[in-house]
């Protein structure tokens, strides 16, 4: 018996929510590698190893709720926002966990040390990523209210705010990774050479980590766009 | 015809259980569509709904209900035809609302979402046109009572997009929506108070013996109107901002003033409901009545006996009580889509549409009508996804249940011919 299923039938699954929660594993992956870098730091093997291992579940659990997001937004469904939007979201969200679980499986699986000297200063650097994760959670956190607000007037305005945010935060990442490119640049004769040629390479993927979370702003602005 | 007349008890009786057996499916399946938006958005538990469904059918049905169980009655046939074979009349509106009500069972059963409206008229407009003749039937007034059909939801869902823009652009759009809220939503009570007591007035009174001029109806209205309101803010000064759920939704507290207001047009809702619905089961029993008042004369005006509508609103409170508040519960599990001030807008739209075509005595299809007064909050992109797939089976179910319903007032109305005697 299912009475009344014209009304309630009517409803599909609200694809924002999902959204919402995948972005929240996502950042929780960015946040296992700052665990991840403090174990490195002390030098603690197995601790390193145990944060890995955590970002790969939380990445797991990410792909589980992209599939799943997918899965649950036939054709048929009418939203408020271009069905292609909402898929390429998810997608662009996803890469960023994709990032911090490729970061830690590098350095782990080179067992990497960072030298004395630099240590501060890339800790401070994959904080400044891991800040401009943490701002692309506050703007798709604004969802729901935007669907709330019909996708009108201040709310707009406020979420334009977050993602200048989010802007200002990426580009003050990458001064950072200038300035941690020539402090590298001064020491790499001698360190060893193959070390150095990862250590550009980590440089560069947290700084990779910070432009993807600024994308999942640049998607949200495209959401906001009439 | 006589020995029908000699039996009217019996008849009355055994038309009275094909009406109450009509207006249980009818309490049973609208009102839960209904009624479920209110509960669906956390404005009402399943008891109050019913609470409030039982008093306010009534209400639409007693007051407003008149225009519509006339149309019913003597406006889709031609009741002229009938002048030689009055008895024929009994039998067609007998099979209508057996056709009607089981057709109601079975598609609920199946669990396809049918009107009880179309049903109704689909089985009048049968027995009609093949057990009597074509030319029985009204054909143009069944051709407006149709396009009624399409055009309900687009009205409603117009006037739910006009509302749902009106509180985004009046409440959510400020610094402080909560203080804004408590400022606007009283205005829209009043709105609410206004429409029911005008439509009450202008239509519902006459077979009260109450007849007013349009102005002074109006001012009555506005006082109406201003009761409801007056009676909001009191409930709305109860209400006190949640800084903790704010801080997850920014609109949390917001909500919870537009809650107060969705008990209001929940109440609209149950009485725009009764207004239209209940004299789909009722109509026919009416003319059933009248048949056998007036000792087998048809087209002679006579009022609608009181224990009629007692019927009709009885058997809709029992579907109601019995099956309706089940399927409420589950109604209520799913749409959580609706938060009150989404689900406020659909509802206003959806009962001032429903109450404005009893008014004109046009039978629409409230669940119908609610659908499309939901699409309208959707296309202010208010609502996260819409599932249209149900649209085309909605519609599908409009194009099956004409001919179902005919089909069986059909065969009905030559079993009754061999019972009773041509």
């Amino acid at each position: 018996m299912s009475f009344g299923s014209s009304i309630a039938g009517l409803f599909g699954r609200s694809p924002i929510r999902p959204l919402q929660k995948h972005y929240d594993t996502v950042h929780d992956c960015a946040l296992g590698l700052g665990d991840f870098f403090s174990a490195v730091r002390d030098g603690d093997w197995e601790r390193a190893r145990e944060a890995r291992q955590r970002i790969a579940q939380l990445e797991n659990q990410a792909d589980e709720l992209k599939k799943e997001f997918r899965l649950n937004l036939p054709k048929s469904l009418f939203l408020p926002v271009p069905r292609s939007d909402l898929l390429e979201l998810v997608s662009v969200q996803d890469k960023v966990a994709n990032k911090a679980k490729d970061i830690a499986g590098l350095m782990l699986g080179r067992q990497m040390t960072l030298p004395p000297s630099l240590a501060d200063s890339m800790t401070d650097y994959l904080q400044g990523a891991i800040d401009t994760s943490a701002q692309a959670k506050k703007a798709i956190n604004e969802l729901d209210e935007l669907v709330e607000t019909g996708f009108s007037g201040r709310e707009i305005r406020l979420v334009e705010e977050l993602i200048e945010e989010l802007d200002r935060l990426e580009r003050a990442n990458d001064d950072q990774q200038v300035q941690i490119r020539a402090q590298l640049f001064k020491l790499e004769s001698g360190l060893p050479p193959v070390d150095v040629m990862f250590l550009y390479k980590i440089i560069d993927w947290i700084g990779d980590l910070a432009d993807r979370a600024q994308k999942v702003g640049g998607h949200l602005q495209l959401l906001l766009a009439r | 015809m006589e020995w029908m007349l000699e039996h009217s008890t019996l008849m009355l009786l055994i038309a009275g259980g094909a009406g109450f057996f009509m207006a249980l499916g009818v309490g049973a399946n609208d009102v839960a569509n209904a009624m479920g938006t209110s509960v669906g958005a956390r404005a009402l538990t399943v008891k109050q709904a019913v609470l409030i469904a039982i008093v306010f059918e009534f209400a639409g049905a007693y007051l407003a209900g008149g225009e519509v169980t006339a149309t019913i009655r003597k406006g889709i046939i031609d009741a002229e035809v009938f002048n030689q074979t009055p008895h024929y009349l009994i039998y067609g509106m007998l099979s209508a609302l057996l056709a009607a009500g089981i057709w109601l069972v079975v598609a609920s059963w199946a669990g396809w979402p049918v009107s009880t409206t179309h049903s109704i008229v689909g089985a009048i407009v049968g027995f009609a046109a093949v057990g009597v003749g074509m030319d029985s039937v009204h054909w143009g007034q069944v051709g407006s009572i149709v396009a009624s059909w399409v055009t309900s939801p687009l009205l409603a869902g117009f006037l739910s997009f006009a509302l749902i823009k009106s509180v985004q652009k009046l409440v959510l759009n400020h610094d402080d929506p909560f203080q804004r809220a408590k400022k606007v939503v009283p205005f829209y009570m009043f709105l609410v108070g206004f429409v029911i007591t005008k439509v009450t007035l202008v239509k519902g009174l006459k077979h009260v013996g109450l007849e007013m001029s349009f102005g002074s109806s109006s001012l009555w209205a506005v006082a109406g109107g201003l009761v409801v309101a007056g009676l909001g803010v009191l409930f709305l000064n109860r209400i006190h901002p949640d800084p903790e759920a704010d801080k997850d939704f920014r609109f949390s507290s917001v909500e919870r003033v537009f809650a107060v207001l969705m008990i209001f047009t929940a109440c609209a809702m149950a009485f725009a409901h009764g207004s239209n619905d209940v004299a789909n089961a009722v109509g026919p029993l009416a003319a059933i009545s009248s048949v056998l008042a007036n000792g087998g004369v048809i087209g002679k005006e006579s009022i609608i006996p009181g224990w009629i509508l007692l019927v009709g609103a009885m058997g809709i409170v029992f579907g109601l009580a019995v099956l309706g508040a089940r399927v409420m519960a589950t109604v209520g599990t799913k749409i959580t889509e609706l938060t009150p001030s989404r689900g406020f807008a659909a509802e206003l739209g959806a009962a001032t549409t429903v109450v404005l075509a009893s008014g004109t005595g046009l039978p629409i299809s409230t669940t119908h009508t609610l659908v499309g007064a939901v699409l309208g909050v959707g296309m202010a992109r208010g609502i996260g996804s819409l599932n249209l797939r149900v649209i085309s089976t909605i519609f599908t179910s409009w194009i099956v249940t004409l001919p179902a319903g005919a089909l069986l007032s059909i065969l009905f109305f030559y079993f009754f011919k061999g019972l009773f005697g041509a």
